[in-house]
């Protein structure tokens, strides 16, 4: 059962990636990347995580307490609000190819368009 | 190639890669049994050293401030990115745009939604503040206050009409706060190097511990994120409703 927060992470990684393999469509894909790009949370917290420790907050705990590692959760921090412009970027260009080709599938951008 | 040859190669590369995984995790420490030793030290040294409470705050913009900077410089630029993708070009096919199915008449937006929008509007401002100003001592920050903030004009959008949204969210205004926020970061770098420290060294005075004013250059670089991500974030909002809206009126 240790283990399982790590399985977890690549379950979702998976699922993600199967979503981006099959996609037929730019937005589904999109946000197939961002689901993959969730499991790295999982993982993170699950690497940081001590049994019995506290939240690295300070405010209201006496200096010593034992806590969980705040360097994996700044990471994911930062990591959550990129994350949301990096999809809103590739949706963007989601919007583009649909005014450009009239499609949002992959499989019908074949050709090259100058 | 194919779409059937495509998943089965997705197949094989997946088992590939849980087994990869499989290894690689069977090498870390079963869950609860955290090693260290880099979270241990901020843990010990965040108040002893920074009068910081909250440890993740005092990893973000202080110990590894300048990896900090770098992912803020990714936000500023996918943002910069949407613009220059979404901006209006002359020869651009024009759509009707319709929100709604076919068929269908647009609902109206209830009085209800409208007024509660109208009042969250303030209190969202409030909890923003609040969240952004307050990163060093409990869970919160530029990034997260940063959010909060962006949400109130899009509050004022639900609560009003678009025209009324862009003349309460002027455009230049939030650009100017995007790019001070973001250029700030970096001025307070240098302000370390003029103050004698080395880039992003906290060179200011710690404060005292659990007050507002606590954290040296941690707390004013949480303004500077914190002006950074909800001008960002508002921008990408407003680009993406003028996107779809203006374009419905031509």
């Amino acid at each position: 059962m240790s283990y399982l927060p790590y399985g977890v992470a690549i379950w979702i990684f998976l699922v993600g990636l199967y979503g981006l393999i099959t996609s037929r469509n730019f937005v589904h894909l999109i946000i197939c990347l961002s689901v993959v790009q969730s499991s790295t949370y999982v993982l993170l917290a699950a690497i940081g995580y001590r049994t019995g420790s506290a939240a690295p907050i300070f405010a209201d705990i006496p200096q010593g307490t034992p806590a969980v590692d705040p360097v994996v959760q700044a990471l994911m921090l930062t990591d959550i609000v990129v994350e949301v412009t990096v999809v809103a970027l590739l949706l963007a260009l989601a919007v583009q190819t649909h005014k450009r080709h009239g499609t949002v599938d992959p499989d019908k951008l074949r050709a090259l368009r100058g | 190639m194919k779409r059937k040859t495509r998943t089965r190669l997705f197949l094989v590369g997946a088992c590939a890669l849980a087994v990869v995984f499989a290894l690689g995790v069977a090498g870390l420490p079963p869950l609860g049994h955290y090693r260290g030793p880099y979270g241990d030290v901020v843990n010990a040294i965040s108040v002893p050293e920074r009068h910081v409470t909250d440890a993740v705050t005092a990893v973000n913009f202080d110990i590894r401030g300048f990896d900090t900077m770098g992912e803020e410089y990714i936000l500023f630029t996918s943002v910069m990115a949407v613009l220059l993708l979404l901006r209006k070009q002359k020869n651009e096919p024009r759509h009707e745009h319709e929100d709604h199915a076919p068929g269908r008449n647009g609902v109206e937006t209830s009085d209800a939604v409208r007024v509660v929008s109208l009042l969250l509007v303030g209190a969202t401002i409030v909890f923003g503040i609040y969240v952004v100003t307050h990163g060093q001592l409990t869970p919160g920050g530029g990034f997260q206050g940063g959010v909060v903030l962006a949400t109130a004009p899009l509050l004022l959008y639900l609560a009003g009409e678009f025209k009324q949204f862009k003349k309460a969210v002027p455009r230049e205004l939030v650009h100017a706060g995007e790019a001070l926020g973001a250029g700030g970061y970096v001025l307070i770098g240098l302000g370390c190097l003029a103050a004698g420290g080395a880039f992003l060294q906290n060179v200011l005075p710690f404060g005292t511990k659990g007050s507002i004013f606590s954290g040296g250059t941690i707390a004013v670089i949480d303004l500077s994120v914190g002006l950074e991500v909800s001008g960002g974030i508002a921008l990408l909002l407003m680009v993406y409703l003028e996107e779809t809206l203006e374009l419905k009126q031509e």
